[in-house]
């Protein structure tokens, strides 16, 4: 019967557990679950995105397996060694692995990604539809805060509070945080006003609903899947902002292998050994590149308008 | 007794220098169990009168009873379980993301009544909605089915007031006539009083027995439909728009911008 449930850009074949009529609200909930991941999957560039990021999980997950050496043992005689079957993408100025360092500098990677995404996304979503769902005021003070942010150059801003806080990876962390959330507020808040005036918005407060209840109940409901894409295409920035800030040693501090750090480190060797900056670097570029595919797959699902 | 008393309701929109008045002293009163219609072209008003009523704008001036009981600005719970509204469409009033068991039970819980699953079941039979259809999204039902979750929605909650804001403008011929029947069935049966705004006569003379003309922010006249529809009417406005809902010409549309130009240059529509 739910025909319309299997509207959308792909086509499917008819599956028992989607086209059967649903019967709890759960059921419902997985169906339309379901039919999204399926156009998701239909689209190639972001499955490869979603490989990828998986493999970088996994990676991480069984560093200690996948290494081939300890990443931070030193071993003088083996420097600055070309790729070999010993060392498959070489080994650096102090002889240590370079695929072990890689390996975990996955770690890392996704520490970073994932704190300063758990920190700006609620926040960023909250600020941003309080302010504005009651507006006035409180928009007003919010909004010339976030100005306040918005009016720096992300890398700039970030430099300053690392200058502030002291390098260091959990300083990295902070400051990517702090310069992060002021652009989901906007767009949270942005959302929320186009709906505000909604009907059903004014229908949930002719039922009595309270202010709260209208917000996480109604309002970020809607403004969640805007704010998930936002947030996994910003995932590419914030691995090369901590690149950058680990390049300029201002993250993750020696011996922490860290890729932008590792490339940093690498530059002076470059013209001879060639492969102290190309691994980190192509490291970097694959990840940041599978989350700009990730996220550009996830609009489509999630947020099909804005296509 | 009146269900509903509207005494000298004014409200204003706009910063101070560039204000619009929108309603300008409206009274009317609705008898208990009675269906008052609203009736004016589009931005005289109707619309934001409900509004007032329902508690959804909050600066407005002149006085609301409720059976008797003069409400304040705020909406309270009370309010809200006394008086609900149907707006006018059913593809911008349900919540895109909540199927039509959350949309339902949403109010219920806010105000603690327990039995959601027997309540509900009890609404969507009111209203005609097959039980099957329960746990779809709005984007799985069509503009009759939405309309109709959206009078679920209003009634779950038993108020004796029902506001119906163009409840049928929105949808085609034929679908109107199923949920006009539902909702004379169900004032038939619970004794609610409606006030129903249109702005489509027919729909008016279907339901209604009273009416009060509206143009421009004012309350022309409150008028029987049968003295309307005989050409009893008082006014020139409410005959010529009675007359416009049977045939439209031009020396008709100077006509009524001719009386829209004389009916006062400093009010606006909504």
């Amino acid at each position: 019967m739910s025909a319309q449930a299997s509207q959308g850009p792909a086509k499917r074949k008819k599956v028992a557990f989607l086209d059967r009529e649903a019967t709890s609200v759960t059921e419902a909930f997985l169906q339309r679950l379901l039919v999204g991941i399926h156009t998701f999957l239909s689209n190639g560039l972001a499955v490869a995105g979603l490989t990828i990021i998986l493999l970088l999980i996994a990676v991480a997950a069984f560093a200690p397996w996948m290494a081939t050496h300890d990443p931070n043992l030193q071993n003088l005689s083996m420097a600055l060694k070309p790729p070999s079957s010993a060392n498959w993408f070489g080994t650096d100025e102090y002889g240590r692995d370079i695929f072990s360092r890689i390996v975990y500098g996955s770690r890392v990677t996704l520490y970073i990604v994932t704190l300063v995404t758990i920190t700006v996304g609620p926040i960023g979503l909250i600020v941003g539809t309080v302010s504005g769902y009651f507006g006035g005021m409180v928009d007003m003070i919010v909004m010339r805060i976030t100005d306040l942010f918005l009016a720096f150059p992300g890398l700039i801003l970030t430099l300053t509070f690392v200058a502030i806080l002291g390098p260091g990876l959990e300083q990295a962390v902070l400051a990517i945080a702090l310069t992060g959330w002021p652009a989901i507020a906007r767009l949270a808040r942005a959302e929320t006003m186009t709906i505000r005036s909604s009907d059903y918005i004014a229908a949930a407060r002719l039922q009595g609903a309270s202010s709260l209840r209208i917000i996480f109940g109604s309002i970020i409901p809607v403004c969640l899947s805007s704010v998930i894409v936002r947030l996994t295409l910003g995932m590419a920035s914030v691995i090369l902002t901590a690149a950058g800030l680990g390049f300029l040693g201002l993250g993750a501090q020696p011996p922490t292998p860290e890729w932008g750090a590792m490339t940093s480190a690498g530059r002076e060797y470059m013209l001879d050994s060639w492969w102290l900056v190309t691994a980190p670097g192509v490291a970097i570029m694959v990840v940041s590149l599978a989350f700009n595919l990730f996220g550009d797959g996830l609009r489509d699902v999630l947020d099909p308008k804005s296509k | 007794m009146t269900a509903i008393s509207v005494k000298n309701l004014s409200i204003v929109f706009g910063e101070e220098d560039n204000e619009t008045k929108v309603l300008d002293a409206v009274s009317f009163d609705v008898e208990k169990g009675e269906v008052f219609g609203l009736v004016g072209e589009s931005g005289s008003g109707k619309s934001t009168v409900l509004r007032c009523i329902a508690g959804l704008y909050t600066h407005w001036t002149g006085e609301i009873r409720i059976d008797g009981q003069p409400v304040g600005a705020q909406l309270t719970k009370e309010r809200c379980r006394k008086i609900q509204m149907v707006f006018q469409d059913p593809y911008g009033s349900l919540h895109p993301k909540h199927t039509v068991q959350t949309t339902l039970a949403a109010p219920l819980r806010i105000h603690g009544i327990g039995d959601i699953d027997r309540r509900i079941t009890e609404v969507l039979r009111d209203v005609g909605l097959a039980p099957h259809l329960r746990f779809r999204y709005p984007h799985q039902l069509s503009g009759g089915q939405r309309q109709r979750v959206a009078i679920a929605r209003a009634l779950i909650l038993r108020p004796s007031i029902l506001l119906l804001d163009e409840p049928t403008s929105a949808l085609d011929v034929s679908v109107q006539a199923e949920v006009l029947n539902v909702l004379s069935d169900i004032r038939d049966r619970e004794g609610l009083t409606y006030l129903l705004v249109s702005h489509d006569l027919a729909v008016i003379g279907h339901m209604c027995r009273r009416l009060a003309v509206m143009q421009q922010g004012l309350i022309e006249e409150v008028v029987d439909y049968a003295d309307l529809s005989g050409g009893r009417a008082q006014q020139a406005y409410s005959r010529m728009l009675f007359d416009a809902s049977h045939h439209y010409d031009r020396s008709m549309a100077n006509d009524i911008t001719a009386a829209r130009q004389a009916g006062g240059g400093t009010i606006h529509g909504a």
